[in-house]
């Protein structure tokens, strides 16, 4: 089985500025409903308390909610959470009452109106360790932005550097624009999806610039653009095959993993379709603009010995 | 050319091993089991609560599995839950004479069921976080504050001493948050005063006086000081935590600091968080009262008569009643410490430091009542217990109390440890709080399990489809990448969490990524015309660098996470991690033994079984199979 049977290069790169004003346009769009909807942040970052209730049998929505209004809360959301039985409730911290204390005024007015009701979980997080969590997971992306930058550099030229980050940062912004569209919950584990999906989209950049730089030592006739078309063409097929065999793993935790990774699961699916585009994409494209060529790679003296014509020059990478 | 060097196939069949070895226990499951511990800091367990577990256990006729001793508690592991209530009745009756008074902790556990000859190569399985098992979580901060306070009050009291013994006067001495203020009249007594405090305090730091006409002095702690304060401040809290969870019977807690000035507890299996918290939270069970020494308190103490108006009758730990008076002269809040050491003749003696109020207190106190018992009672679920009913000879000052006189150093110890268990070093206060049911966990686990198991069989049919043989092996390093990363966990005693299952998925979906690329690089070479022998060594070698690359920068993202993440983060950065590293090692040493061993010896091999490699020149593709 071949699924990709491509005879010419494909000209990736004649499309360049259509592509980049379409992700110029999803990036603006990312960016506008993370401002105007903003994230809607689990209990972890904001504090507070969330409690997981269960029923025997599908849970009316509207009792449970006339139930916390009678306690006081108002505009608490109450949702379902995996199945119809399953109710989740998000508690704003109350002041004088510790977390343990609102939950179990909540939980007896519960079982007040419904006997069945059991406890599946809860969890308070005080507002203090909330402020902390944002600033940890700031200081995480500043970290792995500042490491794959310096690990591109020394490892290609601060101009591929420069397009791997942006083309990938560009995927985690779009990442977040669909959480704030959509306002789903935002957990430490959706920001733990996009961190590693950041350092494995990467690797489809590294891929691709790695191939640009073997074409370049190769064909020393061809353009620059040319050199990106050839590099994109030869590694598309193990792109998509790759992306397609850990995003069966992903949807396989997005399909049995149940509502507690369902997020995650989601961040990374997302995460890993823009990252095959971005890095085809907006990666080379952004390296297009940047100026890329031959010289930047190959100035090394003693790689100028190698036979052009070899074609096991360049091969020990 | 496709050969491994002998070396390289014995790495990799030592790896499988292990591999195999230490992942193993994981599969076996759990046994129901009873576990006896100590109920008060001062039952000790050890060989001998084994041999009585065992006897009690012989008595009503039930035959454990396994009974095992691991330096704070004896296991008896069983086969049905039947058994094990059965045993925990037995046992609590063993242990627990009184039933209003329990010395030991008799609590039902799960134990993993792993053979007693995988148990002896050190090999046990993961443990399982508790969000998969069930249980609460609770994060306290300690209020560092309150600890420096508290230390400062008694170094007040030690530099009043000292002006006073070396005679520099002073206008007023106070505590003012966590520095000292000290008011001095002229520059001579300033001059003297920073002297003093410099040779006699080395953790303080005196900032001499700003302001000529006022001449206040402000002391702080040196920060080096004030780190080793908080630092005794988080453990004391921890002892008293333990010895307080004790009470709530949990079979395997976890009480561990977290940064400077947190303390996580994780109790599996309770589901009362209430009265776990209400047991976590509580403060000073310890009490300083007088021994009533009335002509009917001392014959109430023989036994008899009646325990007079305004006294109470108290075992002491020989279970000797000792009559104390109901006026609470001091409290645990007042004890700042309590450490075992020698007197001054060299016997065993346990040395209290109380706070500035109490050591005002303990003066008048011993100055009032010279030659009278004083008792130190303390309160363990809610029963009174008197560690030690001293003497006072003398009238003591200065907040440093010394009891000695006929105990052991063991007796010392355990009486110091139980002076501390009563008191808390600083204020503590839940910032975090997490409660999961234990359906819940269970359902978790068969989550996390279906999302890698179904993730799993997918790639590995798609990988046999698409690359043939070259799949059939790239599915076998997969799962050896599986057994590596289980045994690695295990070996490191890892906690296993749903985000870790999570990263588990994650990291078998990013290995195969590896195989994928070097299949792809094979193809690559075959279409290019060059033989399968060729074909294999160059894909393998130019896919290397790639794999490499991308497992860096997959690596940089999960060791930030395992820098800046806490908690649920942790977890998934700890395994996503471990499994890049495994999969490069499965992935590409592993998986290229497999092709040397079944393509390496054949020196006239025409084809390769890696799927169609279409070739553009062709119109008719080449079906290359062996």
């Amino acid at each position: 089985m071949e699924l990709f049977r491509i005879k010419n290069d494909i000209p990736f790169m004649r499309h360049v500025l259509v592509l980049n004003v379409i992700s110029l346009t999803a990036f603006v769009l990312a960016v506008f409903f993370l401002v105007s909807r903003g994230l809607n942040l689990s209990v972890e970052f904001t504090g507070g308390t969330v409690m997981e209730v269960s029923y025997e049998q599908p849970a009316d929505l509207e009792a449970v909610r006339r139930v916390v209004e009678a306690q006081g809360y108002a505009e608490v959301p109450v949702q379902n959470f995996g199945t119809s039985r399953d109710v989740l409730l998000r508690l704003p911290p109350q002041a004088g009452k510790s977390s343990g204390q609102q939950a179990e005024v909540l939980l007896g007015a519960l079982k007040a109106q419904d006997p069945t009701v059991t406890l599946r979980r809860t969890e308070f997080v005080g507002p203090q360790v909330g402020q902390e969590l944002v600033e940890d997971g700031l200081k995480a992306l500043g970290m792995v932005i500042a490491g794959i930058m310096i690990y591109l550099a020394v490892r290609f030229e601060w101009k591929y550097a420069v397009s791997a980050i942006i083309a990938n940062l560009h995927d985690v912004v779009i990442i977040l624009g669909f959480f704030a569209f959509f306002q789903w919950e935002f957990s430490l584990a959706v920001l733990a999806a996009v961190l590693a999906v950041l350092g494995y989209s990467v690797n489809e950049s590294v891929v691709i610039f790695d191939r640009i730089r073997e074409t370049f030592r190769r064909y020393r006739k061809k353009t620059t653009q040319e050199v990106i078309d050839h590099a994109i063409t030869s590694t598309i097929s193990r792109t998509v095959i790759t992306h397609g065999s850990t995003q069966i793993m992903v949807l396989s935790m997005l399909l049995f993993g149940g509502p507690t990774l369902y997020y995650f699961a989601m961040a990374l699916t997302i995460g890993i379709m823009f990252g095959i585009y971005s890095s085809i994409f907006v990666a080379a494209g952004i390296g297009l603009w940047l100026g890329i060529k031959r010289e930047d790679l190959i100035n090394d003296t003693k790689k100028e010995d190698i036979d052009p014509n070899d074609p096991n020059a360049g091969a020990s990478v | 050319m496709n050969r491994y060097p002998l070396w390289k196939y014995l790495v990799i069949a030592v790896a499988l091993v292990i591999g195999s070895l230490y992942a193993l226990p994981n599969l076996f499951g759990e046994s129901p089991a009873v576990q006896v511990s100590s109920g008060r800091a001062s039952v000790r367990i050890d060989t001998e609560t084994v041999v009585k577990v065992e006897a009690a256990l012989a008595a009503a006729n039930l035959k454990p599995d396994l009974v095992q001793f691991d330096g704070n508690s004896v296991k008896a592991r069983f086969k049905s839950t039947d058994a094990q209530l059965q045993a925990r009745d037995a046992l609590e009756r063993a242990f627990n004479t009184d039933p209003g008074n329990p010395s030991h902790v008799v609590a039902l556990n799960l134990l993993p069921r792993t053979p007693v000859w995988l148990a002896s190569l050190g090999a046990s399985p993961m443990y399982l976080g508790l969000d998969l098992r069930g249980g609460v979580h609770f994060m306290l901060q300690v209020d560092m504050n309150a600890a420096l306070q508290r230390r400062m009050d008694v170094l007040l009291g030690d530099v009043r001493t000292a002006l006073r013994e070396n005679s520099v006067r002073h206008n007023g001495l106070s505590r003012q948050g966590a520095s000292l203020t000290l008011s001095v009249r002229d520059q001579a007594t300033e001059t003297a005063a920073i002297q003093l405090l410099k040779d006699q305090f080395p953790d303080l730091v005196v900032s001499p006086a700003t302001d000529p006409a006022a001449r206040v002095l402000t002391i702080t702690i040196n920060p080096v000081a004030a780190r080793a304060v908080q630092d005794q401040a988080l453990k004391q809290n921890i002892t008293t935590l333990h010895n307080r969870i004790n009470e709530l019977g949990v079979s395997e807690p976890v009480i561990q600091q977290q940064g400077t000035d947190r303390i996580v507890v994780q109790l599996p299996g309770v589901q009362d968080t209430a009265k776990a918290k209400d047991i976590l939270g509580r403060t000073a069970t310890l009490e300083i009262r007088m021994v009533d020494e009335s002509a009917e308190g001392l014959a109430a103490e023989r036994n008899n008569g009646p325990v007079p108006f305004g006294a109470e009758r108290y075992p002491d730990r020989s279970a000797q009643p000792v009559i104390v008076k109901r006026d609470v002269l001091l409290t645990g809040e007042n004890l700042t410490d309590a450490q075992a050491g020698f007197d001054d003749t060299q016997q065993p003696a346990v040395h209290l430091t109380l706070d500035a109020k109490g050591a005002r207190i303990f003066r008048d106190v011993t100055r009032e009542n010279i030659n009278k018992r004083m008792a130190i009672i303390l309160f363990e679920k809610g029963k009174g217990e008197v560690v030690t009913a001293p003497v006072i000879r003398s009238e003591i000052g200065g907040g440093r109390v010394q009891i000695s006189g006929s105990m052991s150093t063991m007796e010392a110890t355990d009486t110091a440890l139980l002076l501390r268990a009563g008191s808390l070093a600083a204020p503590m206060e839940i910032v975090e709080e997490r409660t999961i049911g234990p359906s819940l966990g269970k359902e978790n686990i068969e989550r996390g399990f279906n999302s890698v198991i179904w993730g799993f069989v997918v790639i590995v049919a798609f990988m046999s489809v698409y690359y043939m043989l070259f799949g059939v092996f790239s599915s076998v390093a997969l799962a050896f990448n599986v057994v590596l990363l289980v045994a690695v966990l295990s070996m490191l005693q890892a906690t296993l969490t749903l985000p870790g299952i999570a990263a588990m998925a994650l990291a078998l979906g990013m290995a195969i990524d590896a195989n994928v690329l070097i299949n792809e690089r094979v193809r690559e070479e075959l279409r290019k015309g060059a033989t399968p022998q060729t074909a294999i060594n160059t894909g393998y070698d130019t896919a290397w660098g790639t794999i490499l690359d991308s497992n860096v920068t997959s690596l940089i993202a999960g060791v930030a996470l395992l820098i800046f993440g806490s908690g649920p983060v942790r977890g998934f950065a700890v395994v996503h991690c471990i499994g890049i590293l495994t999969s490069m090692f499965s992935a590409v040493v592993f998986s290229r033994g497999l092709v040397n061993l079944w393509y390496g010896r054949q020196k006239k091999l025409k084809a390769l079984s890696i799927g169609t490699v279409w070739t553009p020149d062709s119109s008719t593709s080449r079906e290359l199979s062996k």
